[in-house]
């Protein structure tokens, strides 16, 4: 069992470690400040954090003690904008996407045999890497090029976003990303070029011929099992999605139970049939189904979900987990998913039963285990 | 304090003697957050002072300007009280005892 959880939230970045007696608090980093995103790096121990002021940006943090101290390295920086590049309008906004950084909203670790090697997915919609971790970083170009870029949009943010990069445990150089909105795109040789797939993805919001197209796609979250890495499941805007041939073709599930919408996923590092995820109405009101709290799982694939709510509050819940705020454990048995009211819940039983860690935490923005 | 900045300082202060600089500030707020420090610098505009000041203190121009080297959106420049009008290219000018104050702008909750 892991012993250490990791939460980035609205006002800190807040450590939980399991002590004899149970899962406690033990310190928050960067009081005050929005930590959206965060990496525990298994490959050397060192913690990265994301870190956002209201006034001067998105910064970039590294711990190499767990979180005790903290130094500032380098955040992610977009080049200057050739005066002859063409602005791209962001159709949702018809305003121009900015080459600035506006928020770091997803970083992954590269290859184990890559130390140092880290990809940061960001809004507005740029895929950075570096080599030297976090002391520098580079454009992926490539992907920032490609013009079918013109045709992602912004959902919930002004701007489209990577919120998801899965680096194939088996060959660090293929790649998937995914980008709200725009679609899930793959790389086989480290980002010098990409390919957008998504054969049966449907986009049902968008105008009727244009709901299949891959690029204008809305995954909230795609997660990646991590013993079978062609197994992908998918939380979409319009429903859960799983493909079993690497992301190229996908499968709709319309069977969930109470809903298909939501905006996490987490599957079985073990077991591609078991993934969770957090249900809630579909979409304006974005809250539990009956004000009643639950984490949904499957185990058999997807021909059935299954509402888990014990230790869960059944009545007056108004809880919205994002898509960054549930993990599981390598072991597959423990769960952790924070809310945006604040409240943190731990199952160290596959998610049958869960236990609240706090009800007193700012909005949570991000889960992990060490 | 790095010690090429003390060196600097301390040789533009022997000059102030006989000839004024611009003063760069910046709020308390900007000081939680990562290393400021009030400076004298050369320069004509407000891009020159503050080019001077990043010279020495690489890591504070990302928490002023953006990628694309405009003022954030939500930071505000102040030269003599008057708040600069060109935040893209901050071209606005000083005068050799203008004082430059970097504070973040109302904004937010």
């Amino acid at each position: 069992m892991s012993g250490r959880l990791f939460l980035g939230t609205r006002k800190a970045l807040i450590e939980v470690e399991r002590a004899s007696k149970g899962w406690r608090i033990k310190r928050a980093s960067f009081s005050g400040v929005q930590v959206p995103m965060l990496l525990p790096d298994a490959r050397d121990g060192t913690l990265y954090a994301a870190v956002e002021h209201g006034h001067y940006g998105a910064k970039f943090h590294a711990s190499r003690d767990g979180g005790s101290t903290w130094e500032e390295r380098v955040s992610p920086a977009y080049p200057p904008k050739p005066a002859d590049a063409p602005d791209i309008i962001c159709s949702m906004r018809q305003k121009p996407v900015p080459w600035s950084l506006e928020k770091i909203w997803s970083l992954e670790a590269g290859g184990k045999d890559q130390p140092g090697t880290l990809w940061c997915g960001t809004i507005p919609g740029g895929l950075f890497k570096s080599s030297d971790a976090g002391a520098s970083w580079s454009l992926v170009e490539s992907l920032w090029n490609e013009p079918s870029r013109a045709k992602w949009f912004g959902g919930g943010y002004d701007w489209p976003g990577i919120h998801s990069i899965v680096v194939d445990p088996r060959d660090p150089h293929r790649i998937l990303v995914a980008i709200s909105c725009g679609g899930v795109w793959e790389t086989l040789d480290a980002g010098a070029s990409w390919s957008c797939h998504g054969k049966g993805i449907v986009n049902d919001y968008m105008p009727p011929e244009l709901a299949e197209d891959p690029v204008v796609q809305d995954p909230h979250r795609i997660a990646i099992c991590a013993a079978a890495p062609d197994t992908i499941w998918m939380q979409h805007h319009n429903g859960i999605f799983r493909s079993t041939d690497g992301g190229r073709a996908w499968t709709r599930f319309m069977n969930a139970n109470p809903s298909h919408f939501g905006f996490a996923v987490a599957v079985h590092p073990c077991d591609p049939r078991t993934a969770w995820f957090v249900p809630g109405i579909k979409d304006e009101q974005r809250l539990p189904s009956g004000r009643a709290l639950c984490v949904m799982r499957t185990r058999d694939g997807g021909e059935t979900f299954e509402p888990c709510r014990k230790g869960l509050p059944q009545e007056h819940a108004y809880h919205l987990v994002y898509r960054h705020c549930l993990d599981v454990t390598g072991d597959g048995r423990t769960l952790a998913f924070g809310s945006t009211t604040g409240s943190v819940w731990i199952s160290e039983d596959g998610g049958d039963s869960w236990g609240r860690l706090s009800a007193e935490l700012p909005p949570i923005y991000c889960v992990r285990f060490e | 304090m790095q010690p090429g900045f003390q060196a600097i300082n301390r040789a533009l202060s022997t000059l102030n003697q006989r000839q004024p600089m611009p003063t760069v500030e910046f709020t308390p707020n900007l000081a939680r957050q990562t290393t400021t420090r009030s400076c004298r610098v050369e320069g004509a505009t407000v891009a020159d002072a503050l080019r001077a000041v990043f010279e020495e203190l690489p890591a504070l121009r990302g928490y002023v300007l953006d990628d694309q080297g405009a003022v954030r959106t939500h930071v505000v420049i102040f030269v003599d009280a008057v708040a600069v009008c060109d935040r893209k290219n901050l071209s606005d000018p000083l005068r050799p005892d203008s004082e430059v104050f970097v504070m973040q702008a109302l904004s937010g909750g």
